[in-house]
């Protein structure tokens, strides 16, 4: 099961990066990304570290990627998907349904029938990431929050429209 | 158990892809978007030996690693913004202010 499901997630990543490369549309190109990352962010939960895909889903897929396509939407250096080519995304809107009603079904089984305890005290939690990281990487943490603050209010400065504009 | 050498034979690939990406494309947006490509394949040889090691520092570096590329994210894109209201283009090859 571990190696089929490496193998599925390897080939997707590999897919969608040969994609981004064939591909001429930058938007194409985010959503690429964005699917690589998802993929990712199985094979992080894979190897025991289900708090870091999260991290990846949330921050990578949800937030880097939103900023992202607002840029290329504000550039919009070319036009988008004529009308006609949209009628296959009413087909995949109903696979990508179908899977998803699947997956709760799944989630929900495990919920009426739990067969496990709940895996707190396992390697890779938050509990344990969270003291390392208020501990032994104290120093780093902090500076990577002025890091942030910086980064942030540059980007602000940077972009501002001039007032004589 | 999937061996780690696995992981790090794909996480390999996928550096390698997104470097040759990063030579191949031509657009300033896509160019920046291999940079998380090759990011993210390091992400994941961090996570393959920290888990080979039995350790946790490696998924402490990824999370120092994604929060540095989520604030590269917002300056790389001001600056293309900038970019692009000076010259109206983002082709990588009109970037010749320098002469390079």
């Amino acid at each position: 099961m571990a190696h089929f499901l490496f193998f599925l997630l390897a080939i997707v990543c590999i897919g969608a990066v040969v994609a981004m490369i064939f591909s001429k549309n930058q938007a194409y190109n985010a959503l690429f990304i964005i699917l690589l990352f998802v993929c990712l962010a199985g094979l992080f939960g894979l190897l025991n570290a289900p708090f870091i895909a999260v991290i990846q889903i949330i921050v990578y897929a949800g937030g880097i990627m939103v900023l992202f396509l607002f840029v290329i939407m504000m550039i919009d250096l070319q036009e988008g998907i004529p009308p006609e080519r949209k009628r296959w995304t009413i087909g995949l809107s109903f696979l990508i349904a179908g899977v998803l009603i699947i997956e709760l079904l799944f989630a929900l089984k495990g919920f009426l029938f739990p067969a496990q305890a709940a895996t707190a005290g396992s390697p890779g939690s938050p509990t344990d990431l969270g003291r390392l990281l208020f501990t032994k990487y104290l120093y780093p943490f902090e500076i990577t929050s002025v890091l942030i603050i910086v980064a942030l209010v540059g980007a602000m400065i940077l972009v501002k429209k001039k007032d004589s504009d | 158990m999937v061996p780690t050498s696995y992981f790090i034979i794909l996480s390999a690939i996928l550096f390698v892809l997104g470097a040759f990406a990063f030579f191949v494309k031509r657009d300033l947006i896509t160019q920046f978007l291999c940079i998380e490509v090759m990011l993210s394949a390091a992400n994941l040889a961090f996570i393959a030996f920290a888990k080979s090691a039995s350790s946790l520092d490696g998924q402490i570096i990824v999370i120092f690693i994604i929060t540095v590329a989520a604030a590269e994210a917002a300056v790389g894109l001001a600056i293309i913004l900038l970019v692009y209201r000076q010259k109206k283009t983002i082709k990588s090859e009109d970037m010749n202010l320098m002469k390079g």
